[in-house]
């Protein structure tokens, strides 16, 4: 099984999955130099647990992107979400860790659902639609709380943040575990790898992403898929919206909208395209680990935070400006011009 | 104007969108009684408008060629720092400052330039790597703090008026007129709007495509720069990450003013329109005590009333 | 496959009685009957707007016929009433751009349909491999079914689109100018694979503007004009020059219209060993004032290049370029067009054209600094006055100059494209394949303007697919291949029959 997935998705294991893979580990190599701690099992399930909220999101960033559009709501959907969910968790005290995770769920697709059926009516490019839906989300929802934060939860919704997968013991004795959530992001990558490899729903996402025209005369149902890839991201904001609550305890209604374009980056840094049709849950869990492991190496080197956002930027000119050179290279070589 | 690139099928846009002023003018004039329509209340417009009008209008010119400029307002949150940081901590004069200022936003500009007409990244990634290059260097310079208290020469850009008119509005109303003859009256508007419609034509046809979209986004970004100066004086501070929230809103006012966002159709008269339109829906708001995010979300169901319309009678035609 | 039974084989196929279309007020299809027989190839020709893809539309559902139509295969009355209808019946079109997914493997390509089927929950990678082999097999294709599609050449490519359409087990398979991207040779393989379905029993329809090789491959003909069947032949009872005066009702001569040949020799461009790795090799030839000069030679065999390469745009690697005897170096489109060289590319409405944009603004693309006034402003009375006179001249018919190009017919859009040029004022066009997918009526009024701008003096670089097209109409033919010129002839010197054949081997 394996050697046929790296038969397949030839191109684009070696080009991104191996790069990726590539500078994680001549990274990690340097910043264990730097400071040892940054080798430790403590360290890695602390800088996974932390960027579950990222990673859970650009997967389905990532499944919009193969479509051929693009969704920038998410932020939006995914508060919406997580508010009703803390809204009736603590008014009606609904002490059930279960329908707590169950309740941001429908909401993320419902409002996914309003995205997939704007974009297919309309036929104006996603970017358009998904930034008036997310004014009109995100403006209703700072109407309707009047921005006020939600805390105080039923303890069993405090207790499962605590849970760990398996916990062990550091050599000085601290304990420290595996995040239940980390597991979530990672069932959640197999998931999203099953559905676009193995269901046929995931070859038409990535068939309407490579030829919309030849999908549609082919006879597959664009606007199903369509649906279903916009309700698949509201799906995953919803259920990053949970974890996102119970890490933190608290739900800000402002403090997820304006990271839009982190996930974006993170999805295109994992190898995902902006113009549809490549991509895969492999790159972009390995992009959000490069992100995770700058944040977490310039912390270990006692660097401001704030430098983060300098190398991350910087790293995503700079791997587009080498997949562009190398796209003019063979254009050249083919004896192509490119126009733009 | 019979020497606009756009054809004359394209003119109902600009009428809806002068009808869509009216009607959503004469709204707000009866709930609140009027006062919309109060010297005062034109002039809070007038000062507010400029900041979100500026940033449109930079990000016009990228959307005019099929791209987009996700960095504008990143652009325009350094430029003011440096003009905040000349002015503090150098202690340069506001002129000097000023120029300072929009000579970065030059640099940044052929930057994004070079990265998009050059090396042939597509727009959106290399501006969205830029937007958060751009706030990284903003937030290491100023380790996330605001700097602020700026001479009152400078804060007259910002609170001035001339004749009773704001001075942020006459900036703005210039930048607006410049463009306007940059793009309808000069070779390189007639090589943008056409190249924005179908770059390989316009490569077969002797237009040196890399260059007039370099300076498209000298220009966005030299716009983006001016902004700043207005958004610093306003604000008598600059920061790393103000007004981020804008970002989406030019992108949003840019489409409602009747810009294609896959290029080649556009026009500085309906970005005008579209801006003031949102501003009115802002201040009626305010009048009213209504909160700014019903606004917001009331801006975003007008872009999506204005393109289902689009559609239906579009589909009614075909 | 079992043989086919003389007495199902009279039997058509397909049947269409009195099928027609209106669109609005206008007529595009008028009582036509048409008949497909099983493993039969069957060539439809006709110019533009003549009815062919409204009658490929019906059959394939895209459109309903009028009422009073009746459908019938295998002699039972049938509905096409979308196209998923049609493709159940067993008919499928495969569209002159292909509709491949090209992020997608071969085998993914050919066997898609599987995607659609409800009992498919699962994707078994191993079964669609083994399918699409299966299917490529039968037909002789050998192409990895892992390979992504856009790795691939697009005649192979061409051969996939082909193998998707047998693997939902088509049994009418409408081509769609199948052949106007493919080498000679490629067009040979095409070919013996069309024969090979036929062997199988399946039909295929033949849509092409290049009537040599409809000639060649098909075994019925129909010609439409107007809307209306202007009747179905046998391959052996027309020839070229009858199906043209067929297609287009008047008769068009594919004799030379050449009158005189150039007597002047004055140089306007030479080239001199100009290379270019991978592309062209030591080319080496010179332009004469008001000569035409043919360029011929298969697909990839570096033409474009080396016509791209003069207009700026493909810089070579090494060489020497002399225009009106002096050594230039060109570096852009903007040199070219300074020194007064054109470019009329292949794909006008991809390449010539900004459809969207006014008559006006195409028109002036190529001189705006000629209409730069005062302070660096555009002129507007010198831009009108130029663009009016340019529709003069070239008798372009538009309402005004402001409308959109789109509005406009193909032939004077074509007028625009070449106007544009003109007001330049340039001393060599290069034409590239100037009548690619045009049709026989408006192939000849291009040849007419050729003719008589060279009799003013401007050269020109003719490039072509077709060998009877530069024997007819340029002074002189260079033959270029694998990157290089391999001969050079006058018209008189040389025939038909011998330049395809150097061309060939």
């Amino acid at each position: 099984m394996k050697e046929r997935f790296i038969l397949i998705d030839k191109r684009i294991f070696r080009q991104t999955e191996f790069y990726l893979l590539g500078i994680i580990a001549v990274l990690s190599f340097f910043l264990t130099l730097i400071n040892p701690k940054f080798l430790t099992l403590e360290n890695w399930f602390d800088l996974l647990r932390s960027n579950v909220f990222l990673g859970i999101v650009a997967l389905g960033e990532l499944v919009v992107l193969i479509s051929g559009g693009i969704d920038v709501s998410f932020t939006a959907t995914a508060t919406i979400a997580q508010y009703i969910m803390g809204l009736i968790i603590s008014t009606y005290y609904i002490d059930n860790v279960l329908i707590a995770f169950l309740i941001p769920i429908p909401i993320g697709i419902a409002l996914g659902a309003i995205n997939g059926v704007l974009v297919h009516y309309t036929r104006v490019h996603p970017v358009i639609i998904t930034i008036s839906t997310l004014n009109v989300f995100f403006g209703f929802l700072m109407f309707l709380s009047g921005g006020k934060w939600l805390y105080n939860f039923p303890p069993s919704f405090r207790n499962f943040a605590r849970v760990q997968a398996f916990s062990l013991t550091n050599p000085k004795g601290g304990e420290y575990g595996f995040s239940i959530f980390i597991l979530f992001w990672i069932g959640l990558a197999i998931l999203t790898w099953v559905i676009l490899k193995y269901l046929p729903i995931g070859r038409k996402i990535y068939a309407i992403g490579g030829n919309r025209e030849a999908a549609r005369r082919a006879g597959f149902n664009l606007f199903r898929i369509q649906l279903f890839v916009y309700c698949f991201m509201g799906a995953l904001a919803g259920i990053a919206s949970f974890v996102h609550a119970e890490l933190n305890q608290m739900i800000q209604p402002n403090s997820l909208v304006g990271r839009e374009l982190d996930v974006l980056a993170a999805a295109i840094l994992g190898g995902a395209s902006v113009f549809g049709g490549a991509g895969s849950a492999l790159g972009v869990f390995l992009g959000v680990c490069l992100i995770a492991i700058i944040k977490n190496g310039l912390i270990l080197m006692r660097a401001p935070a704030y430098w983060h956002e300098v190398i991350m930027g910087a790293i995503i000119v700079g791997a587009a400006a080498i997949n562009a050179y190398q796209r003019k290279l063979k254009a050249k070589r083919e004896g192509e011009i490119i126009a733009q | 104007m019979p020497n606009n690139p756009l054809s004359k099928a394209r003119d109902p846009q600009i009428l809806i969108l002068i009808f869509i002023l009216i009607f959503i003018s004469i709204f707000f004039g009866v709930l609140t009684g009027g006062r919309i329509l109060t010297v005062q209340s034109l002039q809070a417009i007038a000062f507010q408008l400029p900041l979100l009008g500026l940033l449109t209008l930079a990000q016009m010119t990228p959307m005019l060629t099929g791209g987009i400029d996700l960095s504008v307002v990143s652009t325009a949150n350094l430029a003011g720092i440096i003009i905040a940081i000349s002015m503090t901590q150098l202690g340069l004069s506001p002129l000097l400052a000023i120029i300072l200022g929009l000579a970065l936003s030059l640099g940044l500009g052929a930057l994004k330039g070079f990265l998009v007409a050059f090396i042939s990244i597509p727009a959106i990634i290399a501006t969205l790597g830029m937007m958060i290059f751009i706030r990284g260097v903003a937030l290491v310079i100023t380790k996330g703090y605001v700097i602020a208290g700026f001479p009152s020469g400078f804060l007259f850009l910002g609170d001035g008026t001339i004749l009773g008119v704001p001075l942020p509005f006459i900036i703005f109303l210039i930048s607006a007129i410049v463009l306007y003859i940059l793009l309808n009256r000069t070779r390189f508007g007639i090589e943008l709007y056409l190249l924005g419609s179908n770059p390989t034509a316009t490569l077969f046809s002797g237009v040196n495509n890399r260059w007039v979209t370099f300076r498209v986004y000298l220009l966005s970004s030299f716009l983006a720069g001016i902004a700043s100066i207005v958004m610093t004086a306003r604000f008598n501070a600059a920061q790393a990450d103000y007004g981020e929230s804008y970002l989406l809103l030019t992108v949003l006012a840019c489409v409602l003013g009747g810009v294609n966002p896959s290029g080649g159709f556009g026009r500085v008269s309906g970005l005008v329109l579209s801006t003031v339109i949102l501003q009115v829906v802002a201040t009626g708001f305010n009048l009213l005590r209504l909160s700014s995010h019903l606004a917001s979300a009331l801006w975003g169901i007008i872009l999506i009333l204005a393109i289902v319309t689009n559609r239906l009678i579009l589909a009614r035609e075909s | 496959m079992p043989a086919i039974s003389q007495e199902t084989q009279t039997k058509p196929y397909l049947a269409l009685h009195q099928v027609s279309k209106k669109y609005g007020g206008v007529v595009a299809l008028k009582g036509v009957d048409f008949t497909i027989l099983p493993g039969e190839i069957h060539g439809l020709v006709g110019e533009n707007g003549s009815g062919k893809s409204t009658l490929v539309k019906i059959i394939t559902g895209v459109v309903r016929p009028e009422k009073g139509a009746r459908i019938e295969i295998n002699g039972q009355k049938v509905e096409i009433s979308n196209p998923f209808a049609a493709f159940c019946l067993g008919i499928q079109v495969v569209h002159q751009d292909l509709s491949l997914f090209p992020n997608l493997s071969v085998a993914e390509n050919i066997v898609y349909h599987r995607y659609l089927e409800k009992s498919q929950r699962v994707v078994n990678w191993r079964a669609i491999e083994a399918e699409a082999t299966q299917i490529m097999d039968k037909l002789g294709v050998e192409l990895s079914p892992q390979v992504e599609v856009s790795h691939l050449p697009v005649a192979d490519q061409q051969l996939v689109a082909i193998c998707r359409a047998i693997a939902s087990e088509a049994r009418l398979i409408i081509l769609d100018e199948p052949t106007s991207s493919l080498t000679r040779r490629e067009v040979n393989r095409l070919f013996s694979f069309l024969k090979e379905l036929k062997a199988q029993g399946i039909s295929v329809l033949f849509i092409s503007h290049r009537l040599d090789e409809v000639l060649e491959i098909s075994d019925r003909i129909t010609v439409f004009r107007d809307g209306q069947k202007v009747g179905t032949f046998n391959q052996e009872e027309v020839d070229k020059n009858r199906l043209s005066f067929l297609m287009t009702g008047k008769e068009i001569s594919f004799h030379p219209v050449k009158g005189t040949t150039s007597e002047s020799k004055t140089e306007v461009l030479k080239l001199e060993n100009l290379t270019k790795k991978g592309q062209y090799e030591k080319v080496s030839f010179s332009v004469y004032r008001g000569e035409i000069l043919g360029l011929i030679g298969p697909r990839g065999a570096g033409r474009s290049e080396v016509a791209l390469t003069i207009f700026g745009l493909n810089p070579a690697d090494e060489g020497k370029i002399y225009f009106e005897g002096k050594s230039v170096v060109i570096d852009s489109a903007q040199r070219a067009i300074q020194l007064g060289i054109g470019y009329v590319p292949e794909n006008r409405l991809l390449q010539g054209l900004v459809l969207e944009h006014s008559v006006e603004n195409n028109l002036v693309i190529t001189v705006l600094d000629q209409i730069i006034g005062k302070a660096g402003l555009t002129d507007q009375q010198k831009k009108r006055n130029l663009s009016q006179k340019a529709v003069r001249d070239f008798n372009i018919k538009t309402e005004t100059v402001e409308v959109p190009v789109k509005t406009l017919s193909g032939g004077n859009q074509q007028k625009v494209v070449l106007a544009k040029w003109m007001l330049t004022s340039p001393h060599l066009l290069l034409l590239d394949n100037p009548t690619h997918g045009v049709d026989v009526a408006a192939k000849e009024s291009i040849y007419q303007s050729i003719k008589e701008l060279s009799q003013r003096g401007l050269s020109f670089i003719f490039i072509s697919d077709e060998e009877i097209e530069v024997l007819n109409n340029c002074d002189r033919i260079l033959v270029m291949k694998n990157g290089q010129i391999i001969g050079e002839f006058s018209p008189a010197e040389v025939s038909e029959e011998e330049l395809r054949k150097m061309i060939l081997e």
